[in-house]
């Protein structure tokens, strides 16, 4: 195709070259765009798909939780449960808790007495309406018990799905693992759009409305502590726990995390967390590290407390200690 | 301003100009493109349970291919420092390709992280001032100003020189000579921060390493240049556009001692996780040898270090003189980084979890199709780049558009 120049014709423009529209090039081009469009819409095709509501502009529009005014926020959990009656058949009572004042939550498990029973498991599962393919499916529930062999704390040989008849095995010991509510937080730090937070009483929530569902948080938990919503949540109506608020244990939408949030929803309002309720050992000890006459601040003084994972950092406010 | 209107119908005309061949071969990547758009509009549907990823392996084929293609882009700056700090008069007929390469591949990895997002219909609130933009401290908000801005830069500066070749002026130096050298810093920070977002991260141990980004860098030289040199070839066999081989042979000699080095780093790696037994190495473990009995990964990463070594070895002895063992070093090389630098760094990173749980990961079919569908489109926006910027090269757009018509 090489050519030389000096012996080219006269120069022509593109536009003589390539003729003005005629009849022809016409039906030719419109032909050829028809084509192109029912492509693009047969591969759009499964849009039709969505449920009406699934994306509404007030949804689009809507600000960060930190950014809503009271009125906002209480118009956004009205629709909220109006969504949740319409999709899940039951009406939540949806609130907003805030934190308390001169309040710091912190935790500590017992190591010597937990028996590896999994009832925390299954009651986080029940308190904060994780997604569910049926009712013993705890993949979604925010605490993972692992089956430790004695003699050492090696995670990289432990296991969650262990079965066997009875609990605890004469040879292993369980350590249940779920948020550590991080004083350096890697998954707050790493979110592109602040999603994810520390409150003032040290627990970290996420704003399931502003979340665009990167994963990134995920990555940068050292204790697989965040579930993501793969899909749009399966859970049948009569287990909904109606008693829900913006930041916890509302239903999540599809394609966003969540977390632990010791179960503000029930902390804030002067309870305990649903796993502490159900541990049948009372391995489970929960309170405010800023008051000095705490059960929680009694043990972190007395006991030999273990940090998981000290090394990364995260300090936590989770502890395990061991009694004997 | 008139003549600039001109300028962008002729480039729109000229778009639809062309032979069967061109035709066909862009009809390919439509529907390809098409497919890959089908199956992401279902995933958007679904959700990503479409996708093979889990709580434990959060990330999958979606962010591999992201990765490998941040280098590539950062590649075409092995285009740029010969032509314009060490003057190479050849280069120069080149480098508008790289800095084209680099656009492409740039709205590839914007389109890679999109689909792996699960709201991407709340994509606004990373852009402020719709949004908040964790900035400085979530390495993702850095990744997403360096590759918009390494995008913005390549376009003001391919389209920049591109108009100036088509109106037969000299390009005006203070008009891109200043971009031209940010780009250059530009484009190691693209590679930098993409590393950065996963050395950043102390939970994950195989992750947590000094090396990476510098490997990160060794390796995209690798594969950049590969993907260019396989480029040139087309062009010149496809076009009336000449370009020989001093181009060519510059590039391949950046490639082996980027190579040379990017093996290196792969060996001090393998050293450091398998002389001492750490649990650390529990993710090199799995990966090159599998772990409790799960050993996904083994056959891929195996196959990226024999097509690494054979890449390695024609490129240090005289055989790559010979183009055609020079293009099978360019394959094996770019294939071979692509599995070590997508699936080979991605998925281990998960597996096992912190918990010492391992889950594997294989990407689903709606999955692939979606990357297909990426793929074939960033072809498809590369050689429109091509098909338009070779006759404005050659001068043929403005005088001789019988001629422009002609190229593939």
């Amino acid at each position: 195709m090489s050519h030389d120049p000096q012996n080219e014709v006269s120069p022509k423009t593109i536009e003589q070259v390539y003729r003005p529209m005629t009849r022809r090039t016409f039906l030719k081009g419109a032909a050829a765009s028809m084509v192109g469009v029912a492509g693009l819409m047969a591969a759009l095709k499964p849009l039709l798909e969505l449920d009406s509501g699934a994306i509404t502009l007030d949804e689009l529009l809507q600000k960060h939780y930190r950014q809503l005014t009271p009125e906002d926020l209480r118009r956004i959990m009205d629709n909220l449960a109006a969504k949740a009656e319409k999709e899940h058949g039951v009406r939540p009572t949806l609130r907003d808790l805030k934190p308390l004042d001169g309040v710091e939550f912190g935790y500590a498990l017992n190591l010597t007495r937990c028996i590896g029973c999994r009832k925390c498991a299954h009651a986080c599962l029940a308190e904060n309406n994780q997604s569910r393919a049926n009712p013993d499916d705890i993949e979604m529930s925010y605490i993972r018990v692992l089956e430790l062999d004695k003699g050492a704390i090696n995670l990289e040989t432990s296991n969650v799905y262990y079965n066997p008849e009875t609990v605890p095995q004469p040879d292993k010991y369980y350590m249940p693992v779920q948020c550590h509510q991080c004083r350096q937080a890697p998954c707050t730090k790493v979110c592109p759009v602040q999603a994810t937070w520390q409150e003032k009483d040290g627990i970290v929530v996420v704003d399931y409305n502003w979340c665009i569902g990167c994963r990134y948080c995920m990555a940068a938990c050292p204790y697989d502590a965040r579930r993501f919503n793969y899909q749009k949540p399966t859970i049948a109506k009569e287990q909904i726990n109606p008693n829900q608020t913006y930041l916890s244990n509302r239903i999540r939408p599809k394609g966003v995390v969540e977390k632990c949030t010791f179960c503000l929803h029930r902390t804030r309002d002067g309870k305990y967390p649903a796993c502490l309720e159900v541990c049948p050992t009372g391995a489970r000890v929960f309170g405010n590290l800023l008051d000095p006459d705490s059960e929680i601040n009694y043990i972190l003084k007395n006991k030999r407390v273990y940090i998981l994972k000290e090394d990364v950092g995260t300090q936590p406010r989770f502890y395990y200690f061991f009694d004997k | 301003m008139r003549d600039y209107l001109t300028f962008l119908f002729r480039v729109w005309r000229l778009s639809f100009q062309g032979s069967w061949k061109f035709y066909a071969w862009m009809s390919v990547l439509t529907v390809v493109a098409l497919i890959g758009l089908h199956a992401w509009a279902r995933q958007f549907v679904d959700g990503l349970q479409t996708t093979g990823m889990t709580n434990q392996v959060s990330w999958g084929a979606y962010i591999a291919n992201f990765t490998f293609l941040v280098g590539v882009a950062a590649a075409a700056v092995m285009l740029v420092i010969p032509a314009y700090i060490y003057k190479k008069e050849h280069m120069h007929e080149v480098v508008l390709f790289g800095e084209l390469l680099a656009i492409a591949v740039i709205v590839m990895c914007l389109l890679f992280v999109t689909v792996d997002l699960g709201r991407p219909d709340r994509f606004h609130h990373m852009i402020p001032p719709f949004g908040i933009f964790n900035f400085p401290g979530s390495i993702l908000s850095w990744d997403v100003i360096v590759l918009n801005g390494y995008l913005l830069l390549n376009l003001h500066i391919a389209g920049y020189l591109l108009y100036c070749r088509y109106r037969h002026q000299k390009p005006t130096k203070k008009f891109y000579i200043p971009f031209v050298f940010l780009s250059i810093a530009w484009a190691v920070s693209i590679h930098t921060v993409t590393a950065f977002l996963y050395v950043g991260l102390a939970g994950r141990s195989y992750w947590h390493h000094p090396l990476v980004p510098s490997r990160f860098l060794a390796s995209a030289f690798v594969a950049g240049p590969a993907l260019m040199i396989l480029t040139f070839q087309i062009i010149r066999r496809v076009t009336n556009y000449f370009i020989g081989d001093q181009p060519i042979f510059t590039l391949r000699m950046i490639m082996t001692v980027a190579m040379i080095i990017n093996m290196f780093l792969l060996a001090c790696e393998l050293f450091t996780e398998f002389y001492s037994p750490t649990q650390h190495a529990a993710a090199a473990h799995y990966l090159y040898f599998g772990l409790h009995g799960y050993s996904g990964l083994v056959p891929w990463i195996w196959t990226a270090i024999v097509l690494d070594v054979i890449g390695l070895t024609l490129l240090i002895t005289p055989a790559s003189r010979r183009i055609l063992w020079l293009n099978v070093a360019c394959i094996t090389c770019f294939v071979g980084i692509w599995i070590e630098k997508g699936m080979g760094l991605i998925i281990p990173g998960f597996v096992p979890s912190p918990l010492g749980q391992i889950v594997e990961y294989l990407p689903t079919l709606n999955e692939t199709l979606v990357c297909l569908g990426i793929w074939a489109f960033g072809l498809l926006m590369f050689s429109w780049m091509l098909h338009v910027a070779i006759p404005i090269m050659n001068g043929s757009l403005r005088d001789r558009p019988e001629l422009a018509a002609q190229i593939n």
